[in-house]
Parts: structure tokens; C-alpha cells; sequence
């Protein structure tokens, strides 16, 4: 059973009413609460430490797997590794993601250290959203580490997605892709008040025809900060492209430090930055439809975090 | 009706004053096809702007249908059913093309958005779900904009330039959609531009230069004196240019 604030959380961040269905573990408060495995999709708590094996087979088609953390409590420090195998030809979607709800005036922290194999052939969407709120003083930080290996023709799509309400992040994210294998990543990211945002990226293109696209799009309101620190790194016949675009509102501060190397003279790699202000003819046009100012500043942000 | 009184715009820059438009009286009567026309810089997307709400006027009044409008807003006015197409529209990331047609409309009217978008020349099946960025062209981009204009109910609608970026084919489609809009609505048109034929679908022409409004009348009566006028410009440049030589 999950209370309310739990059932919120869990909606935020993965836009589920309740419990899920199928494969899910569910951790609440740094403990494993609830998992369930299917035919095809094993989900296994980890022997030596806090976390879970989920072992997708191989073939495994159009399935999806929860993984949601949940955190309503103050002066939790929880750490977690989790271990994703899909199997070689498998297509499915992991549905991840990180809720705090501090409620008093302690620190409460989660630490996710994930570890992906995406075998030969196989599709894997994952989607990770990370979101904070409580009525107590108590910093709400989350930070994921995330670790990829995209074998042969393999491809992986990451969404990644900072709602709102966290005060620190440090997101750590690597993947080595091989031959005729894809890498998307898609970061999308808000920050208000006084949070702080850090975000290293670094993929290797490895094998030939390997690709990668990561774009980072980011908001940073008040006086928030942020850093960006996207590498893509081509050592074979390849292509990048990273995109990092950022709003910058009030007095906050972003950094965006892209960084591209070509180790092989058939690596296409591309590399484009850019921060502003929301454009005032963006602002104007949509008063021009009848929106106020207020209403067309949202529709903006709301878009560009979509 | 909307009417514009002894309005005057000017600008400050670097501690100078400079006068955009001076002492403008206009009135659009309601179901008109206006074009405003006129040499570059003369003020022509300055008065419209004034009229918008983009520009606020310095000293004068803007009525619509008898209501003092000089201090509302462009959401206001926009509200009050004037809308105005940009020459050239800003670009939105995340945005989609469908999404600008639903808030155009401002409730769920996607579905006659997509008969704009069709009327400008895009296939609405290819544009609906692209986002209104840099991926588009800045012909496409204007389409769109155009298309989200008419998708509102409006009693004033304003097109900068419309033609500006356009291609032929999708041109003639263009000024038959203006043609129509012009026939079956009571919307009061109001095209700023230099086309020949857009100029010849108007009732009025209004001629702005120097911050002013030189002519304005029926655009049989209009139209010669600015014919006359251009073609008067074309010989004195020649002339010039021959002397240089």
C-alpha cells in the first residue's frame, strides 16, 4: 500500500496512479517495498548491497519495467545501485525515477548508481524523472550515476528529466557505443531558487557507424546555477551531435562547456552551445494570441522542457 | 470600427529623440480591405504596431468600436479581436506547429487550423507535429504565422509583409486565401505591402511615408498616383545613375 504524498510522488515521476503493473520494484524511504518480476522481465534484489538486478531475456518485445524511488521522510541517505541486462533483440521500456517529499528539516538524499547492458540488436527506452517538494527545510538531492555499454547494433534512447523542487543534483553519465549501435540522450532540466545543477556527460563512440545525439535542454530561474559538461569522444568511423541550450532568467548562472574529440579521421562530431534569455518577440507573439505575459513566459518554458 | 487619433510614436536613443510617426488619423471600417504601402522606413509596421499595442503611441488615442484602447495591452487588444501576423514571426523550441494553431485559436479548433495550414500551401499531415524552430524555413515559418492568424476569430486582422519570403506558387494560393477571407468574413484586412496584386485586392490604400500617411482612398483612385510616383522615383534614379557614369 502507498499513502497519498507517496501516490503523488509516484504520478510525478512516472505518471502512474498507483502501484504499477508487470515488472517494478518499488523503493520507499531507502528500503525495497514491493517487486515483481514477469515471464520475461526478472527482477532480482542484489545479494551484496542496496538494489536490484533487472534481467530482461533476449527477444523480449514491447514490455516495460518500473523502477520508481520514493522518499517522504527527512534525514534519508540512500544509496542504491541498480544493474539493467537487456537480453540481445529485446525491445522494452524502463520507466525509472526519484520523488522526495521532505517533510522536516534534515538533508534526505538518493544516490543511484545505474548500470546498463544493452545486448546485441536489442531497443531500450529509458525514461528517468526526478522531482522534489515538502513543506520542510530539508535540502532534497538526488544523484545519478549512470553507466552504458551498447553492444552491436543495439540502441538506446535516455530521457532524462529534472522536474522541479531539487536542490543539488550531480548527474554522472557514461556510455561506450559499439559498432552500428545508437545512443540518444535527451536531458531536459529545471532549476529555481537556490539549486544547483551539475551534469557531466561523456560517450565514447567506439565501434564504426556507431552515433550519439545528445541534446540538453535547461532552464535556470532565480538564482539557480548550472553546469554542463557534455563529451563526445569519436575513435571510429562515427558521428555526435550535442546540442546544449539553455534559458537563463533572474540572476541565475549556467555554464555549458561542450566538448567534442575526434580520435579518427572519419569521426563526424559536432558540438552547439547557446544561452539567453527568453526572446521578448517569443513573449510578444503569444500575447498576440491572447495569452498574457505571464501565460506566454510558461507556454515558452513548458515547450522548451517538453 | 477602430480609429487612430493625432497619434505619434517617437523613440529615444543615446539621448536623441526621433519621431517614427507624427499626427496619424486613421479609421478602418469594419469589413475592409486595407493595404498599407509605402517606401522602407516610412512607418508603415510602426502604425501597425501602434494599432496592435506592440509600439505604445506617444501622445494620441486608438479607438475600437468607440472604446479607448491607447493604454490596453497586446493581450488585450488581442482578447478584443485584433491579431497581427509578423514579418518576421519568432521561432519556438519545444513548440509545436499544431500547438501555436491551438493556442491561436484559443480552445481546441486544431482541426480548422489544419484547413490554414492547407490554404497557406503546407500539407497539414507533414506540419502538424513539427515544432516551430529552426527546422523550418523562413517561407514555412511564415506560412505558419499567417495560418495562425486566420485561425482566430478576429475583426481586425493585420499581416506584415505576408508575400515577404514567399514563393510564386505558394503566393498565388496566398492572395486567393486573402481573396476568400476577404469575401466570406466580416474581418477587417489590413495587408502592409508592395504587391501589385495584393494592392489591387484592396478597397483602400493607404500610403505611409516619411512617419505619415500622404493618401489614403479607394485604390482605383490611389493606385495611379502611386504608379505615377514610383515610376517618377525610377526616372530620377536613372537619371542619376547615368550622370555618374
Amino acid at each position: 500500500m502507498i499513502d497519498s504524498i507517496e501516490k503523488r510522488m509516484l504520478k510525478e515521476i512516472t505518471g502512474l496512479h498507483d502501484i504499477p503493473q508487470g515488472a517494478f520494484s518499488l523503493r520507499k524511504d531507502g528500503e525495497s517495498a514491493q517487486v515483481s518480476s514477469t515471464a520475461n522481465i526478472e527482477i532480482r534484489p542484489k545479494k551484496d548491497k542496496p538494489g536490484i538486478d533487472v534481467i530482461v531475456k533476449p527477444g523480449t518485445k514491447g514490455e516495460s519495467v518500473h523502477v520508481p524511488v520514493v522518499i517522504t521522510a527527512t534525514g534519508i541517505d540512500d544509496m542504491v545501485y541498480n544493474t539493467f541486462d537487456i537480453g540481445e533483440n529485446a525491445d522494452v521500456v524502463i520507466v525509472a525515477g526519484c520523488g522526495i517529499h521532505n517533510p522536516g528539516g534534515e538533508k534526505t538524499q538518493h544516490d543511484g548508481i545505474h548500470n546498463f547492458i544493452v545486448r546485441k540488436g536489442a531497443r531500450l527506452r529509458y525514461v528517468e524523472k526526478h522531482y522534489g517538494e515538502g513543506e520542510g527545510t530539508g535540502e532534497r538531492i538526488l544523484n545519478p550515476m549512470t553507466d552504458l555499454i551498447i553492444e552491436e547494433g543495439a540502441t538506446a534512447e535516455l530521457e532524462m528529466v529534472q522536474i522541479r523542487g531539487v536542490d543539488s543534483t550531480k548527474r554522472d553519465t557514461q556510455a561506450k557505443v559499439y559498432k552500428n549501435a545508437h545512443l540518444v540522450i535527451t536531458e531536459r532540466l529545471l532549476t529555481h531558487g537556490k539549486q544547483f545543477a551539475e551534469s557531466n556527460v561523456t560517450v565514447e563512440l567506439l565501434g564504426e557507424n556507431s552515433t550519439v545525439q545528445l541534446l540538453s535542454r535547461t532552464v535556470a530561474q532565480d538564482n539557480s546555477r548550472q553546469v554542463f559538461y557534455p563529451r563526445v569522444i569519436g575513435k571510429n568511423k562515427c558521428r555526435g551531435h550535442v546540442e546544449c541550450d539553455s534559458i537563463i532568467m533572474g540572476e541565475a548562472v549556467v555554464r555549458s562547456i561542450p566538448e567534442i574529440a575526434a580520435h579518427h579521421e572519419d569521426a563526424q562530431l559536432v558540438h552547439e552551445a547557446a544561452i539567453g534569455k527568453i526572446a521578448g518577440e517569443q513573449i510578444i507573439k503569444l500575447m498576440t494570441l491572447g495569452l498574457s505575459a505571464r501565460e506566454a513566459e510558461e507556454t515558452i518554458l513548458q515547450g522548451f522542457l517538453k | 470600427m477602430l480609429e487612430v487619433k493625432n497619434a505619434t510614436y517617437t523613440v529615444e536613443e543615446e539621448g536623441e529623440t526621433t519621431t517614427i510617426l507624427r499626427d496619424i488619423n486613421l479609421t478602418l471600417e469594419d469589413g475592409k480591405f486595407y493595404v498599407i504601402t509605402g517606401p522602407n522606413g516610412g512607418g508603415k509596421s510602426s502604425l501597425a504596431k501602434i494599432i496592435m499595442g506592440i509600439y505604445p503611441v506617444t501622445s494620441g488615442k486608438i479607438l475600437f468600436n468607440g472604446k479607448d484602447i491607447t493604454t490596453s495591452d497586446v493581450t488585450e487588444r488581442a482578447r478584443m479581436g485584433i491579431g497581427f501576423a509578423f514579418q518576421q514571426p519568432p521561432r519556438f523550441k519545444g513548440i509545436t506547429v499544431g500547438e501555436l494553431l491551438y493556442l491561436s485559436a484559443g480552445e481546441s479548433k486544431r482541426g480548422r487550423g489544419c484547413n490554414f495550414l492547407f490554404d497557406v500551401g503546407l500539407c497539414p499531415k507533414s506540419y502538424i507535429d513539427r515544432e516551430v524552430s529552426s527546422s523550418l524555413s523562413g517561407g514555412e515559418l511564415k506560412r505558419i504565422e499567417i495560418a495562425t492568424l486566420m485561425n482566430r476569430k478576429l475583426d481586425i486582422a493585420i499581416f506584415d509583409e505576408p508575400e515577404a519570403g514567399i514563393d510564386l506558387w505558394s503566393f498565388s494560393k496566398l492572395t486567393e486565401t486573402f481573396r476568400r477571407m476577404h469575401e466570406r468574413s466580416k474581418t477587417t484586412i489590413v495587408i502592409i505591402s508592395h504587391q501589385e496584386r495584393i494592392m489591387e485586392m484592396a478597397d483602400e490604400i493607404i500610403l505611409v511615408a516619411d512617419g505619415q500617411i500622404q493618401q489614403k482612398g479607394d485604390k482605383d483612385i490611389i493606385l495611379p498616383n502611386i504608379y505615377r510616383d514610383c515610376n517618377y522615383t525610377k526616372n530620377c534614379l536613372e537619371r542619376i545613375e547615368n550622370v555618374d557614369r
